[in-house]
């Protein structure tokens, strides 16, 4: 008996010790770096909590905390509910070569995201790109997605090519745990398809569709490698600030402003962790009601 | 894109290697190590005692292991003359990116205390944003300063600080200057303009007469080009004196002119304003869509590699001047060694520095390996290298064209301590007026006021235009 109490903490320990290392030591120093700031000319001060009321009235950061907010209430549900379609349909057993679909769907995510921005800049370009060209060949006007206008949805195609495929797998994995007794039950009862789908499956499916929105929510407010790429051929329309990771990116390496880019990263956290959190509230007041 | 494209160096071979053995140049390392100790080396206070010679014979017969950051391709066969002359020095060359990824690292290991490099290599403009935080070594008392008849002139102000210190010793250089399309400007009857007066006129009567093509383009994304215009102009956008004080004018009559003038051909529509550098801009240079590239001297190598659908079709000219009596450019790229002040080693540092620039066969592999575009006087003399005639410029000399231009660069242009912060701010206010077609001459100002309230927040003491 004795013993077995003792191995508890000895299987936690390895990922305590990650876990401290490598997330609550990091996110110390980052809160310990947001309390200073250092100059170039006249060093290091301790300033309190001078850069939070900086940021917090800092337009360039609000603003690209603004932008992922409207970025992910615009792109996740179109994303997850193209994820959702794609796995029931995978899971009907009713598609034609169903593995190589499979495969299709997912093979975006493992195209590193540097290389879909660089590929997908090259297929919005307005030039040369080959949707400019076919709308020149047609005598249509030419869409500028890389344009003020357009960018954010253009961003937010190519996210959704990404993920699309990746959350995909995940509902697909969740449908196939579902009891083989239930689907007999509901034949049984003379349920169709559709009644299944929505009777079994979608319930099935609501810890999973939870998951993948959780993941959602980090990854829009993180959003940076792609405007940071599509900067490149549309400087006038992504600026440094564009979303809010960007922004900490640019102070920290552009401005040689650390402490500040560590307060507004450890902002931004605070940010996430309160999106994820009113999302599960929400979602789980709706099951309860 | 870093602003140094001077490194993306490819296409054939302009120069063969035969006459670098018969070549010996004025440059011998000896005689600067022996002039160290002399009037030249201790200029002012705070330049460090000099090192004497047996100090330096000393140090080059130690077993030592000196690390040097470069991104430039094969520099493996320069430093290998190097480990030649000097046995006892074993050089790890690393590449860790080019320009401000670089820089980035560069500054990550400095604040860390460890693991930065002995030796850099650095652009010119990037010397201040180092020097700054106090990072780079003092050449002086390592005999650098007898080098300096060695290097062309404008190229010695830009490595050297403001009390006389030398932060780095020049390597490549890129004086600004003007390809064009000879075929293009023949089918539209165009004249080369050798007034920016006549360079509007001409932009204007291309795109009339065709408007898919334009007569250049105006990168929106490239302050580094913005700041070669402005060199050229006569402007001072950024003068230091003492550590903490600067003077901020990028919106003085001087810019203001620059302004109207690019902000003007971009409103009206006759020149481009897309991104350099990208997939677009380099098929708009295959296709044709462009008649000139205001470039560097970096640029003719560079564009024969990649564009060479239009081989051929064209020539090099000096950049149109804002006054014809008075021919000036402004320079584009290039770049130096600098040595960490954290080295443990800084006499090998210091001569490797040296010897990697001014030895006769290492600079002229620069030339020949690499294509950069030299700095020493010596090469740019050099009658196999002005008498190149690539096939690519129609056998035009090219190389002797943008020597002559080297000689037109004003010498007293200066970069900020922050040129990252200059550039991205530039970018979005500058340089998103003319990509927008909006007023250029108001976003001045807003680049003005941004760089201004960015360097007071440093605690720097700003004046402005």
């Amino acid at each position: 008996m004795r013993r077995q109490r003792a191995a508890g903490p000895l299987f936690v320990a390895p990922f305590m010790v990650l876990f401290l290392l490598l997330f609550l030591a990091p996110l110390g120093y980052a809160a310990y770096l947001s309390l200073f700031q250092e100059r170039l000319i006249g060093g290091t001060a301790f300033v309190g909590l001078d850069n939070y009321a900086q940021a917090l009235s800092d337009p360039q950061f609000l603003h690209g905390i603004g932008r992922v907010a409207l970025f992910f209430v615009f792109q996740v549900p179109v994303m997850l509910l193209l994820a959702l379609v794609f796995a029931l349909a995978l899971d009907s057993g009713l598609l034609r070569l169903a593995r190589v679909i499979r495969l299709g769907i997912f093979v975006p995510y493992a195209v590193p995201s540097v290389v879909a921005a660089l590929m997908w800049g090259y297929l919005y370009g307005p030039d040369f790109g080959p949707f400019a060209q076919l709308s020149r060949e047609l005598s249509l006007p030419v869409p500028d997605f890389l344009s003020e206008g357009w960018m954010l949805g253009s961003l937010a195609n190519i996210v959704t090519w990404e993920f699309v495929g990746y959350n995909m797998i995940i509902l697909y994995a969740a449908l196939r745990t579902v009891p083989e007794e239930l689907y007999e039950a509901a034949a049984v009862d003379g349920a169709g398809a559709w009644r299944t789908a929505w009777s079994i499956k979608l319930p099935a499916l609501r810890p999973a569709l939870m998951l993948t929105l959780l993941f959602s929510v980090i990854g829009s407010f993180q959003l940076f490698n792609e405007p940071k790429l599509l900067m490149n051929i549309a400087p006038d329309v992504i600026s440094s600030s564009y979303t809010a990771n960007l922004y900490a990116y640019t102070l920290a390496f552009t401005g040689q402003q650390v402490n500040y880019a560590a307060t507004v990263s450890f902002l931004l956290g605070l940010v996430i962790v309160i999106a994820s959190y009113a999302v599960l509230l929400t979602a789980n007041r709706r099951r309860t009601s | 894109m870093p602003q140094n494209t001077s490194t993306f160096m490819s296409g054939p071979s302009p120069m063969s290697r035969r006459l670098f053995l018969t070549t010996t140049g004025a440059l011998s390392l000896g005689a600067a190590l022996t002039a160290c100790g002399g009037n030249d080396s201790g200029g002012s206070a705070g330049s460090g005692k000099p090192v004497g010679q047996a100090d330096i014979d000393k140090a080059m017969k130690t077993p030592t292991e000196l690390t040097f950051w470069t991104w430039v391709p094969n520099m493996d066969k320069e430093v290998a003359l190097f480990e030649k002359r000097y046995p006892a020095i074993k050089v790890k060359v690393v590449n860790a990116g080019q320009g401000t990824p670089q820089y980035t690292k560069l500054r990550t290991a400095l604040k860390a205390g460890s693991g930065a490099p002995d030796m850099v290599q650095i652009e010119y403009q990037a010397i201040p944003t180092f020097t700054i935080t106090d990072s780079l070594l003092d050449l002086r008392p390592y005999g650098a300063a007898a080098l300096k008849s060695t290097f062309v002139d404008w190229t010695w102000s830009q490595v050297s600080g403001n009390d006389g210190e030398i932060w780095a010793i020049p390597q490549d250089t890129g004086p600004m200057g003007m390809l064009y399309r000879q075929d293009i400007f023949d089918q539209h009857g165009i004249e080369v303009p050798g007034t920016w007066d006549e360079f509007a006129a001409a932009a204007r009567k291309l795109h009339k007469a065709d408007p898919d093509v334009y007569l250049t383009n105006l990168a929106a994304n490239q302050v580094a080009a913005w700041h070669g215009l402005l060199w050229q102009a006569g402007a001072k956008p950024y003068v230091t004196s003492g550590k903490g004080d600067i003077t901020i004018s990028v919106d003085d009559s001087v810019s203001q002119k620059l302004g109207a003038y690019w902000g003007g051909l971009a409103k009206e529509g006759v020149i481009g304003v897309e991104p350099d550098f990208t997939d677009s801009w380099y098929a708009a240079l295959n296709k044709g869509k462009y008649a000139t590239w205001i470039t560097a001297a970096w640029g003719p190598v560079f564009l024969s590699g990649s564009a060479k659908a239009t081989a051929g079709k064209w020539r090099a000219a000096p950049l149109p001047q804002w006054d014809a009596a008075k021919p000036s450019s402004g320079n584009w790229g290039g770049s130096t060694t600098a040595v960490i002040r954290s080295t443990k080693n800084p006499v090998a540092a210091a001569v490797f520095a040296q010897f990697l620039n001014t030895d006769p066969a290492s600079a002229r592999m620069f030339a020949t390996e690499q294509f950069f575009f030299p700095a020493t006087k010596s090469l740019l003399t050099d009658a196999e290298f002005v008498s190149d005639a690539p096939s690519f410029y129609g056998g035009q000399k090219v190389n002797q064209v943008f020597a002559d231009i080297g000689s037109t660069v004003n010498s007293s242009f200066q970069w900020p301590p922050f040129l990252d912060q200059a550039a991205t701010d530039w970018t979005e206010t500058v340089g998103k007026s003319l990509a927008d077609r909006t007023d250029t001459v108001r976003a001045l100002g807003t680049w003005q006021s941004r760089l201004t309230s960015y360097a007071k927040n440093q605690g720097f003491t700003v004046k402005g235009s």
